[in-house]
């Protein structure tokens, strides 16, 4: 597909693409979580706005978030300050670039895009710490500070469960991957296949700062923390890239665990992987708005004791059933 | 000793002077929690209490006593008639006023249901405060709260508000419960106690949640005694001491009932102990409604005028057991219409002053635990 | 009812004399007896403490309670106006420290040894004790301080 648009003006051309509908996906999927959420506590969710289902809400809180005052705390470092938000969103809306819509129909096909995509997302995290030492206030700080022990130390069990698909399909790349599911989804390889997609939902929830993992804007003690002190288009941009990142990392899980693209020839190759995507998403949503948060020393044990060598392990009896054949 | 503004100082390298102001969604109030932090461990925590102070006390030295029992309604403003019960069984004792037994059945039944409210809002309010408004801890307290609006709109009922329900006089109560309202209480006890699995499946059912309650703010029995924490927190630390079976007043000494005691001492235990009194307190509704006497709620003749109700010189102490503690009245009575001097003595006051004892030791993460489980309301603080 | 037994030990001991809730004590004795009850009669559970103000002196009373037996115990001490101060006992009770913190603030009576005496409800530099007789509440619309010299801290 990058054949198509060559050049400056058409890479330009794409970007905008690409970040124009993963920004209307985005925005909509915070629509299908508050509506989720509301049914799951018994009440209705956005109604007014676009009655009788609310669809204009995510466009009223976006004009609304843009029209508000732009401010920048005089005691905030100037660069990291406006560059967080940027960081947080950028790689997460960069990483909807990689994955497969159809067989070869990639907007970057690499050889190594799965591990590209991995790496991008750990960018994410860099943005929120930038955010958090940059306001100068030290409830953002002690989210920095969470931010380094909890979040970066998630991210290692997370990279060992991507690898198990990787190494099934003998590729990093993600169209080569998802051709290697034709037979049997990866999450239906015995063992391996749900260990990983289990360790890679927790290091998703950790990631993304979903309940019970969401302990850097743990909202009831640090209020807010890291963009406590964002406001107006700022703000929006990091709301939306923690959902594009989620999104995204959804959208990674169905790619190279539930056959992306794959399925019935009934229905286009994207509408599959935007439904598992979806599906994915509602999946995490349920967890996070039925659970209570952990609490920093509690996760990080989790992570340490039981992510990481469990991640291990089931590298280990992966690499031996590969090698084996 | 006049004493200036308080002085925050971070005495070493790596110490954060953490401001939990008083605008925080955690801190069940106007509450300001000066916490010196060590990176995520707090060393020191100094309460700065006094922003929702009133001057209740100042003004019951300025109205006459049968003025004066709605006004301490809006001090636990989540258990409004407790506050009025207490006073006016201060003020009956002193008086030597005797009220009819079934008003006193009355007093009971609605102080057992807004006790019930009470521990709802504690509930999800802890819920928000542990998980988050943005997560599952929001799922909890709007399961709560929809119990607790059924309980409101029984109330409202019978009583015309839903909170502050005026319900208590000198002498008596304002509202009587007929055969309708009393069958409405049943059912209405017998659908929030249905719901009670739910909650508890949310909540202690959940690793999560006992693990962020488990051995924290863990109050011994003598740190328990020395301070005074009242009510479920003394019950939680191994002293089975509630009012209403210590010194019974209103309808207590007749209706059987347990009194809920743990020993740990910690959050869990304090969770144990409420979830309990929510049950122990849906069975004395149902028991007061088949047992409620007959006769009259108020025998004193007709008050035509507030001001003459004059009561005799001396002092006493009436002590109800509130949602929080125990809830009690020291009236010193100079002969006059007015009182001479009315000191309320608060469960939430005595409570929070524990938090410069237990919370030093823990995590950040542990003082909103912690709080939430002593479940203070800053207008009973502050009054 | 305050315990005869009781009553009569501290009569005795701390020359006490009774009243309706418990026993006036003279300003010395006040930390030895609550000491005594304590530690040698039982009462380890704080409940209350309280001031009021009489013609001529203020009142300064404590709530201790034995959990065992039930009984509640006030015990009282009469503190001069011109000159109010009495001992604390926080560290007898820890509970005392606030309760002693609010009556300082509000009623002016300071306590020897006290941790750490400063207002509690009232804002630091708040002029006057607000309980006290004296502070008017007298305007129409509101209540404000009168600024009378002799209460301010």
């Amino acid at each position: 597909m990058s054949a198509l648009f060559t050049g400056w003006t058409g890479a330009l051309a794409l970007s905008t693409v690409v970040i124009g509908v993963a920004m209307t996906f985005v925005a909509y999927m915070t629509w299908l979580e508050r509506k989720v959420a509301a049914r799951m506590q018994n009440r209705i969710g956005p109604y007014e706005v676009g009655f009788p289902h609310g669809w204009l809400q995510p466009l009223a809180d976006v004009l609304k978030l843009l029209v508000k005052e732009d401010i920048t705390p005089r005691a905030a470092d100037p660069l990291l300050y406006n560059l967080g938000p940027l960081l947080v969103v950028v790689p997460a809306l960069v990483g909807f670039a990689f994955l497969p819509l159809g067989k070869g129909l990639a907007i970057v096909d690499h050889p190594y895009s799965f591990l590209f995509f991995t790496a991008l997302a750990s960018l994410t995290l860099l943005g929120i710490f930038a955010a958090g030492w940059a306001s100068n206030n030290k409830y953002a700080l002690l989210s920095a500070l969470r931010m380094v022990a909890m979040a970066a130390s998630y991210e290692v069990p997370m990279i060992l469960a991507l690898l198990i698909p990787a190494l099934l399909a003998g590729s990093f790349q993600l169209t080569a991957v998802v051709e290697a599911q034709r037979g049997l989804w990866f999450i239906g390889y015995p063992l391996v296949g749900q260990l990983a997609f289990g360790i890679f939902l927790l290091c998703a929830l950790a990631e993304g700062n979903k309940s019970p993992l969401d302990i850097l804007d743990a909202e009831s003690e640090l209020v807010a923390a890291y963009n406590v002190e964002y406001s107006g288009i700022k703000f929006a941009l990091f709301y939306a890239g923690e959902y594009a990142h989620t999104l995204a990392l959804c959208g990674l899980a169905a790619t190279v665990f539930f056959g992306g693209y794959l399925g019935p020839a009934f229905l286009p190759g994207f509408v599959w992987l935007t439904g598992k995507c979806v599906v994915l998403f509602v999946l995490i949503l349920w967890i996070r708005w039925s659970l209570m948060r952990m609490r920093i020393d509690q996760a990080i044990r989790i992570n340490w004791m039981f992510l990481l060598p469990a991640s291990l392990a089931n590298l280990l009896i992966a690499a031996s059933w590969v090698v084996r054949d | 000793m006049s004493g200036g503004p308080i002085e925050v100082v971070e005495r070493e390298f790596g110490e954060l002077a953490l401001n939990m102001g008083p605008q925080h969604p955690s801190t069940h109030g106007v509450l300001r929690l000066i916490l010196h932090l060590s990176g995520e461990t707090v060393i020191k925590a100094v309460p700065v209490i006094g922003y929702l102070h009133r001057g209740v006390e100042k003004l019951s030295e300025h109205l006459t006593y049968d003025q004066l029992a709605p006004v301490y309604e809006r001090d636990d403003y989540l258990a409004p008639t407790a506050n009025s019960n207490a006073y006016v069984l201060a003020v009956e004792r002193l008086g030597a006023i005797a009220v009819p037994r079934r008003a006193q059945w009355l007093r009971a039944f609605v102080s057992e249901w807004q006790r019930v409210s009470s521990h709802l809002v504690w509930l999800g309010t802890l819920g928000l405060d542990l998980g988050g408004a943005l997560g599952g801890g929001t799922t909890l307290y709007m399961y709560c709260f929809r119990e607790r609006e059924k309980i409101l709109d029984f109330l409202e009922e019978l009583t015309g508000t839903r909170f502050h329900t005026n319900f208590n006089l000198i002498g008596g109560a304002r509202y009587d419960l007929d055969a309708a309202m009393a069958d409405k209480s049943n059912a209405l006890a017998a659908s929030v106690e249905a719901a009670l699995p739910e909650l508890w499946s949310m909540s202690g059912g959940n690793p999560i949640f006992s693990e962020r309650t488990r051995s924290v703010g863990t109050i011994s029995k003598d740190l328990a005694m020395g301070v005074g924490v009242t009510g479920p927190t003394l019950r939680a630390s191994g002293i089975a001491y509630d009012v209403r079976k210590a010194a019974p007043y209103d309808a207590y000494a007749e209706l059987p009932f347990d009194v809920i005691s743990r020993t740990a001492g910690d959050a869990e235990a304090r969770f144990q102990v409420r979830m309990d009194e929510i049950r122990v307190s849906l069975k004395l509704v149902r028991s007061i409604v088949d047992g409620l006497p007959a006769g009259p709620i108020f025998a004193r003749k007709p008050l035509k005028n507030p001001k003459a109700t004059k009561i005799p010189s001396g002092e006493v102490y009436a002590a109800v057991e509130s949602p929080r503690g125990e809830l009690g009245f020291h009236i010193v009575s100079d002969g006059s219409a007015k009182p001479l001097r009315l000191k309320i003595n608060a469960p939430s006051f005595k409570n929070l002053q524990v938090v410069t004892h237990i919370l030093p030791g823990g995590l950040v993460a542990d003082v909103v635990a912690t709080l939430g489980s002593l479940d203070p309301v800053l207008g009973d603080v502050d009054r | 009812m305050p315990a005869p037994e009781v009553v009569a030990a501290l009569r005795t001991r701390f020359s006490a004399t009774p009243f309706a809730l418990g026993v006036e004590l003279p300003a010395t004795e006040l930390l030895t007896a609550l000491r005594a009850l304590r530690d040698a009669h039982g009462y380890r559970y704080y409940v209350l403490g309280t001031g009021t103000e009489r013609e001529t002196a203020f009142e300064v009373l404590h709530a201790v309670r034995n959990l065992e037996s039930g009984d509640t115990l006030f015990v009282k001490v009469a503190v001069p106006k011109d000159a109010p101060e009495v001992d604390s006992i926080a560290f007898v009770y820890a509970g005392a420290e606030w309760q002693e913190r609010e009556i300082w603030d509000l009623f002016g009576v300071g306590f020897k040894a006290h941790p750490d005496l400063r207002r509690i409800l009232m804002p630091d530099d708040y002029p006057g004790h607000p309980l006290r007789k004296s502070f008017a509440m007298d305007t129409p619309w509101g209540y404000r301080p009168a600024p009378a010299p002799e209460d301010a801290s």
